[in-house]
């Protein structure tokens, strides 16, 4: 049975068809879990995908973490399950609580829709498991709000546990420490601002997403089995 | 004195009388606001439409051509492909940001009202010169606004223009484009059919934003209390736009709608008269049922309201419940606001406003007269008075440039600040981004999502100076143009839609120059058996007294029949050999350099659509066979800018010769595409080229750090790259175009 991957929709998303679209293309299974079910409905990995969750009203994710989805999504994520948050998804996770730090304004306060090159330096991750430190992709960045940013401690925090996973290489966005991902302390929740699954195609521009989005598959079929 | 209501509203005296006519008793007021904003131009096309007829508009794989939401045109595998052209100039003079933000939900409300999922825009863009404030505060907030809600609606803007010239300074032109595809089965029109059906209001409650849009702002010039006029501009919520695609295409997935519409310029009137008019049914008309976002609006108020991100379904009683709970699920407030009615034994669907269904009758207007039958007007036409001094006076009398290098340089501007701010990746399909000469998109079955292994293309064009020297010609060079746009990324056209920026109609010259232009338009779509399947008018375009120049623009779909590649794109490989197809040419009459010199005049270069038409196929059938490395068409700026632009895109330089002269860089015209090859591809192209009656030279060679034109050019690769690329953000703000 292949891995069943499981999107979260919220009313503003807009990426769910798309990374459904690029897990299928690897072999996997894609759903969809409304917002308003409280439930993961038994998937082996969870991404929060990007988009425009609740309009961004108030502040991106600062609605979204309410809906009844999330408790399901932090409890998957409690069990070990792989739990992934792209753009949005991210911007999700940390207002949620389950990534430390926030994603204000792009330096130069505008949206920015662009390729960026990604330098991995962690593989200790459900999202890089698969890859070597210093692999460097090529990944379509897409967002207003993707600067990242934290206090001292937490980055701290984040360096000295190998937490950060990705590393832009020319950093488009003025995050601290050219920061494009990082991960959980149990290393099963990663929120990145780059978008794996528009990088699933040489026809589209790069298919360096695809080792990524396969680290999660692997990494979704060892928390089964487990 | 006071001035009569019907002036005041717009409407002329002329048509009082006719309203007069039409009802046999004076107007009451709320009837009057209906028709004032239904027989505006922006609404009625009343001095455009007797032109319009001219188009070609048949062919086997037109669905739907002009007068519904969006054409609609056959691409085979089961999916239609639903495309729309619009214009939001006036309220983007007025308030940037909503004025370009509300074109965008607007023009996505046309398709999705089709049964098509919105898959991409396109946003042709012209600005007054960036060395003036005003003109760089539009622009700048023109390309936040199609960014703020095009990016949260979720619909990727896949290409555009960027102009900037001193005919638009004051009047902006805001041209939006959406494709949407559909399985051909889910094809719905708005149609008000079926006695007893039931009109469902959907989205967002209605408001006092926009009232007049049609009327105040969009079929009239600006003045000096536009200040005043900011009220008529709409506010735009993309997230209700969101939620509210995601229910109407829900609905219809589930069979749930008779017909739909949505709701724009005029807004429920326009909505309840179109649907009923083209069903030939009347309707009544709830007005108090109408969700209010201030309680005290008066009737009038709420029927011309243009509070943005409405729709009009038309619904079974029975299925009402199931309607209701699909639009809860999406948090989409949906209400009944009409019921479907008979004509009347005469044949006269009427619209009936009401105080509750069975309350008090506010106002009765026979559905048809809001709509079909408003007043059309032949408006006098006349050439200007210097037509024939001016054509006879040719730019090849001008000195050339005493800095060939500066010229071409000066000409370059990447768009990069703006398709940076815009997503264009959205859904997987973008194959060529923004800054190629066409956008290419996957074509996947919205339905299934299976790849048909075959790609969409898309292109906007136009070019004010070709028509300010002759609308009729410059029109036709557009479409060509579009053509080869297409060619270079291996697509053969589908259909066309335009949109007609022009001046104030009531002035004889911009009458003829907009009929002019249609001629030229239906000559050369007809002679390439490209169908016009939708358009839109927008005239009144002047400021400072003076009109713009005409400024037709085209967009064309196209269908890549075999998409297993990325197409050449605007560039060159090292050592790759560069070759024009087509035949060199000095004319420089309507050049952006002749402009640029004030130079206004001359004949344009003729158009020979046989020679076109075998230039566009030979080079298509060379970019679906891979033979090409970079394929470019030479438009504004000539073959002088052509190859700057290969190379600054690719970074790198070149070096050719056997260019005789400035002209022959300069010239704008038709049929010529700069192609770069391997060396020993070099003799196929040739005899591809020969078998195709196409003519083929070779220029040069693609390499090095400098742009050589033997004789007449030297500049680094650094300096046109720098140039070229830090043109915008210098102007507008570096924003994060850098990195």
């Amino acid at each position: 049975m292949s891995t069943r991957v499981g999107v979260v929709l919220f009313p503003g998303s807009n990426c769910e068809l798309d990374v459904i679209e690029a897990v299928c293309s690897l072999g996997a299974e894609g759903e969809i879990l409304w917002h308003g079910d409280a439930t993961t409905n038994g998937v082996d990995a969870v991404v929060v995908p990007g988009g425009f969750a609740h309009g961004d009203y108030l502040r991106p994710g600062a609605i979204a973490r309410f809906s009844p989805v999330m408790e399901a999504v932090a409890e998957h994520a409690r069990s070990g399950g792989p739990v992934v948050g792209i753009c949005n998804g991210f911007q999700v996770l940390t207002e949620a609580g389950m990534l430390p730090g926030a994603l204000q304004k792009n330096r130069g306060l505008k949206f920015v829709c662009s390729t960026s090159r990604l330098r991995v330096e962690s593989t200790d991750s459900v999202l890089t498991s698969q890859l070597s430190v210093g692999d460097e992709l090529v990944v379509p960045i897409n967002h207003f709000e993707g600067n990242f940013t934290c206090s001292p401690e937490t980055l701290a925090e984040l360096t000295g546990d190998d937490r950060v996973v990705l590393r832009y290489i020319d950093n488009p966005n003025g995050s601290v420490d050219d920061i494009a991902g990082i991960c959980s302390e149990d290393r099963n929740v990663v929120g990145l601002m780059p978008h794996p699954e528009r990088a699933t195609s040489e026809l589209l521009g790069s298919s360096d997403g695809r080792g990524l989005l396969q680290s999660m598959l692997v990494a979704a079929g060892a928390a089964t089995v487990a | 004195m006071t001035e009569p209501l019907h002036r005041s509203l717009g409407l002329t005296d002329d048509e009082a009388t006719e309203i007069h006519d039409i009802l046999g008793r004076d107007a009451v007021p709320l009837e009057l606001a209906m028709y004032a904003v239904m027989w505006s131009e922006h609404c009625s096309y009343k001095s455009s439409r007797i032109h319009l007829k001219r188009l070609p508009t048949e062919a086997e794989w037109v669905l739907v051509g002009p007068g519904e939401n969006a054409g609609v045109v056959d691409v085979g595998d089961g999916i239609a492909a639903a495309i729309r052209i619009e214009s939001h100039n006036h309220p983007s003079a007025i308030e940037p940001y909503q004025g370009a933000a509300t074109g965008v939900g607007g023009i996505l409300r046309d398709i999705f009202t089709m049964g098509a999922r919105p898959i991409a825009l396109m946003d042709p863009l012209r600005f007054g010169p960036l060395d003036d404030a005003r003109s760089r505060w539009i622009a700048e907030g023109v390309v936040s606004g199609v960014s703020g809600y095009g990016n949260s609606v979720g619909v990727p803007t896949v290409g555009g223009e960027a102009v900037f010239d001193p005919t638009y300074i004051d009047n902006p032109l805001v041209n939006v484009l959406c494709l949407g595809i559909l399985p051909t089965d889910r094809l719905v029109l708005a149609h008000a059919t079926g006695v007893g059906n039931l009109a469902v209001l959907l989205g967002s409650a209605t408001g006092r934003d926009g009232i007049g849009g049609a009327s105040v702002l969009a079929s009239a010039g600006f003045s000096d209390d536009d200040e005043s006029k900011r009220p008529s501009v709409q506010v735009g919520d993309p997230f209700e736009e969101k939620r509210l695609i995601e229910a109407c295409l829900e609905l219809l997935d589930a069979k749930l709608v008779v017909g739909i519409q949505d709701l724009g310029a005029a807004g429920l009137s326009g909505a309840t008269s179109e649907t009923a008019s083209r069903a030939g049914m009347g309707m009544d008309v709830d007005v108090s049922a109408v969700p209010l976002r201030e309680a005290d609006m008066e009737p009038f108020e709420i029927m011309t309201s243009e509070s943005q991100e409405r729709m009009l379904a038309i619904v079974e009683p029975a299925d009402v419940d199931r309607v209701y709970e699909i639009c809860r699920r999406w948090e989409v407030q949906a209400t009944v606001i009409g019921k479907v009615t008979e004509p009347d034994t005469d044949g006269v669907g009427w619209l009936r406003l009401l105080d509750g269904f069975d309350g008090e009758e506010l106002g009765r207007i026979p559905a048809d007269s809001l709509h079909e039958d408003c007043p059309l007007y032949d408006r006098p036409r006349r050439p200007p008075a210097d037509l024939g001094a001016r054509r006879s006076d040719d730019p090849s009398r001008l000195d050339p440039p005493a800095d060939l290098g500066a010229t071409v340089v000066g000409m370059l501007t990447d768009t990069t600040w703006i398709s940076s701010q815009y997503d264009h990746q959205l859904f997987l399909n973008t194959v060529e981004a923004p800054g190629g000469d066409a956008a290419v998109l996957r074509l996947k079955h919205p339905g299934t999502g299976v790849d048909t292994g075959r790609g969409l293309a898309l292109t906007t064009d136009g070019n004010h100076r070709w028509c300010a020297v002759d609308p009729r010609a410059g029109t036709a060079l557009t479409v060509a143009e579009s053509i080869l746009n297409l060619a270079v990324v291996g697509a053969r056209p589908l259909a066309v839609v335009n949109c007609l920026n022009f001046g104030n109609p009531e002035h004889p010259e911009v009458m003829w120059q907009l009929s002019e232009s249609i001629d030229g338009m239906a000559e050369a779509c007809t002679a390439f058996g490209v169908p016009v399947i939708g358009g839109n008018v927008s005239l009144y375009n002047e400021s400072r007294g003076a009109n713009i120049d005409p400024s037709p623009v085209i967009g064309l779909l196209g269908i890549i029949d075999r998409l297993v590649r990325r197409p050449p794109g605007v560039r060159f490989v090292d050592g790759g050999r560069i070759l024009l197809l087509g035949e060199p040419s000095t004319a420089l009459a309507g050049s952006r350099w002749a402009f640029d010199q004030g130079h206004r005049g001359g004949m344009l270069a003729e158009l020979d659509t046989v020679a076109h038409t075998q230039v566009a196929d030979l080079v298509r059938s060379l970019v679906i066979g891979g033979l090409l490395h970079g394929a470019h068409d030479v438009s504004t700026g000539g073959l002088g800018v052509a190859l700057a632009e290969m190379a600054v895109k690719s970074g790198i330089g070149f070096n050719v010769a056997r260019i005789a002269d400035h002209a022959e860089l300069l010239s704008e015209a038709p049929s010529r595409v700069v192609v770069c090859v391997d060396a020993e591809t070099v003799p196929a192209i040739e005899r591809a080229a020969e078998a195709a009656g196409v003519p083929c030279s070779r220029l040069g060679v693609a390499t090095g750090d400098r742009l050589v034109v033997k004789d007449l050019l030297e500049v680094s690769l650094a300096h046109a790259a720098a140039e070229w690329r830090d043109r915008l953000p210098r102007a507008l703000g570096e924003g994060t175009a850098q990195g």
